[in-house]
């Protein structure tokens, strides 16, 4: 269907990128028999006889060629281009003529088509075919609206009698049904020219196309950086800055660094941060036990090691879990003397189960004052209330575990 | 070791100091690290250090060391690329992962890809040591974080993909207990004189969850480790 090229090359796998791309090096017509042979991993030979065998079953082959070709896009310029033997060449433009003899020669024989429109047809493909094939080069080349593309003027011959071959295809269309009457004749006349305008420009359309995704992947990449940039100086660099003012108080520090640390966590790989896919529901249990645990490092000073399994909505029940659980870390974190308290919740089908945990000083449950209420009312109390219990492990000297069971509503009503 | 149990159980009889390598491609963080391994104890010696991948794969097949102490956030690849180069041609060397990091992704993705354990940067020193001196001898290392991912990853949940190898991608009830008590802080001892076990029993416990972890076709798993393009 169209001129041979300067080429070289045999299958060069392209290695990260999955898409299928013809190929710049090494084709002869547009690269898409040996982008597939490359995409599918097999000799570009054996889907060039693919292509030609395929073409006499009413010239599937040539049109799916035609398809693959405008639909995906070439190789970048700078690939490898290997080698590529003159027998392979011969052998390639010997099947192009078989796939363009069986395409034709399959519809003349089973009476689709007349041997005059078919040839009519053929003229108009290969004229398609040479404005294309120019198109491919000059692509990348970006001489704005140049249909030559910077080419030279051989490129600007082979862009013209590509043009004439298609009008001349459709003009002996035309000469073909001079049978019809005026208005028919007319509605044809217009409909081939409209026809051949649309193949001609197919390519710089395609073009424009993949320019303007090209453009709009930049501009989400800059939006990106920008909005990563903004994140940063106001939170990092503001903390930073303070860290240095406050460099003669540790304790001040290790609290900024931690509520700095956490932050840019749950920033970077939190649900609702910049890495997740964004409005989670503000409302699970995981989440919220990570603001208490938060809230209580910076209060405090400490540091919270929290690990949630599983998760679930957060409904009445469970805030009250949440909030004795917090409540429980404030008086490890005030009482126990430590420097890190360990939370993990577990979620099961029928339970909520919270342990909050420290190394520190422990105490006698007996002996603890009539008028301490942390303890009584925020975490006994509010547990009960809801229908959980609570379970206190501790001894002087042996650091101190609150167990929370809540059974969870739907299946404990 | 929990990230927080740092019980530094130091090992007296050792007679040769375990020799650690150091991967990061912050030259600050590596010599923070150095200086704190060199102060606290004998036990450690690090005998080299890295800021690549290439360099740490060629310093790991000179040097064998005992312990690859191993960032996982690197340019070309990161720790799983130098796990993936040195594991085969120097099965004996142990990998210690060492992160900011606390994404399931980055956590499994480097434990699959055959590092030991996984600690993140903030750990005590005191604990680096126990951590390191522990894979050293062949045990796993799970940081609480660490242990409720793999919880999380073997739930039994409705609707979960089905089980194809039992023996891979189920966890016993005793590994469970010992993971929960791993995810609520607990020492090694801790977690023995709670479930009436040696510590021995416990480190065979741990061990068995870290092979399941890597080798388990488990779907959390292996979506989470290739949702980092890592395996």
């Amino acid at each position: 269907m169209s001129s041979p090229s300067a080429s070289q090359s045999t299958a060069v796998a392209e290695p990260a990128a999955p898409r299928l791309r013809r190929r710049r090096q090494g084709r002869a017509i547009a690269g898409v028999a040996g982008g597939l042979a490359d995409h599918v991993g097999v000799p570009v030979l054996y889907v060039r006889v693919a292509f030609a065998v395929l073409s006499a079953l009413g010239g599937a082959g040539a049109m799916a060629y035609g398809l693959l070709w405008i639909f995906a896009a070439q190789a970048s310029t700078d690939d490898p281009a290997p080698e590529v033997s003159a027998r392979e060449r011969q052998q390639a433009f010997g099947l192009i003529a078989l796939g363009a003899g069986l395409t034709i020669g399959a519809g003349t024989l089973s009476g689709t088509v007349n041997g005059w429109f078919a040839g009519s047809i053929g003229v108009t493909l290969v004229g398609a075919a040479l404005v294309w094939r120019e198109a491919d080069q000059s692509q990348r080349r970006r001489v704005k609206g140049a249909l030559l593309g910077g080419g030279g003027r051989s490129a600007l011959v082979r862009v013209l009698s590509g043009g004439a071959l298609v009008v001349t295809g459709i003009v002996m269309v035309l000469i073909s049904s001079m049978g019809l009457d005026q208005v028919q004749f007319t509605l044809l006349a217009v409909v081939a020219a409209l026809v051949g305008v649309a193949m001609l420009t197919v390519p710089w359309w395609l073009r424009m196309v993949r320019d303007l995704g090209d453009e709009r992947r930049a501009r989400i990449r800059t939006e990106e950086r920008a909005e990563i940039a903004a994140h940063l100086h106001d939170s990092v660099l503001q903390t930073l800055a303070l860290i240095q003012k406050q460099a003669d108080a540790p304790r001040e520090v290790l609290r900024l660094a931690r509520g700095q640390e956490r932050q840019l966590r749950s920033w970077l790989y939190g649900p609702a941060g910049y890495g997740g896919v964004g409005g989670a529901a503000g409302g699970s249990l995981a989440e919220a036990l990570a603001r208490a645990s938060g809230e209580v490092e910076d209060t405090f000073a400490i540091k919270v090691q929290h690990v949630v399994v599983g998760d679930c909505e957060l409904d009445a029940k469970l805030t009250a879990v949440v909030m004795a659980a917090r409540e429980a870390m404030v008086n490890a974190a005030k009482h126990a003397g430590v420097a890190e308290v360990s939370v993990y919740a577990e979620v099961e089908p029928e339970t909520v189960t919270v342990f909050v945990r420290d190394r520190g000083k422990g105490f006698d449950p007996e002996e603890v004052p009539e008028d301490r209420h942390g303890l009584a009312d925020s975490i006994r109390g509010r547990m009960e209330r809801n229908g959980g219990e609570i379970k206190l492990r501790t001894a002087p000297g042996d650091g101190t575990e609150v167990q929370l069971h809540m059974p969870r509503a739907k299946v404990a009503a | 070791m929990s990230e927080q149990a740092g019980e530094p159980e130091g090992t007296p009889a050792e007679k040769r100091p375990v020799r650690v390598y150091l991967v990061d491609d912050h030259s600050m963080f590596r010599a923070g690290v150095r200086a704190e391994l060199d102060t606290l104890t004998d036990a450690i010696e690090v005998v080299g250090e890295a800021g690549t991948v290439g360099e740490a794969v060629a310093g790991i097949g000179h040097l064998r060391p005992d312990v690859v102490l191993l960032d996982v956030h690197m340019p070309d690849g990161g720790g799983a690329e130098v796990l993936r180069q040195s594991r085969k041609p120097h099965p004996e060397v142990v990998f210690l992962a060492l992160s900011v990091s606390d994404a399931a992704e980055d956590v499994i993705a480097v434990i699959r890809a055959g590092a030991r354990g996984y600690v993140t940067k903030t750990i005590s020193s005191q604990e680096l040591v126990t951590a390191v001196l522990r894979v050293s001898e062949g045990d796993a290392v799970f940081s609480p974080r660490l242990a409720g991912f793999v919880l999380d990853a073997f739930a039994d949940r409705p609707g979960a993909a089905p089980i194809n190898d039992p023996e891979l991608d189920l966890l016993t009830p005793r590994e469970r207990d010992v993971l929960r008590l791993l995810a609520r802080g607990y020492a090694y001892k801790e977690i023995a004189s709670e479930l009436f076990i040696s510590v021995k029993t416990v480190e065979t416990h741990v061990s068995s969850v870290l092979r399941k972890t890597q080798l388990s076709n488990r779907y959390e798993l292996s979506r989470w480790a290739s949702d980092r393009r890592l395996v």
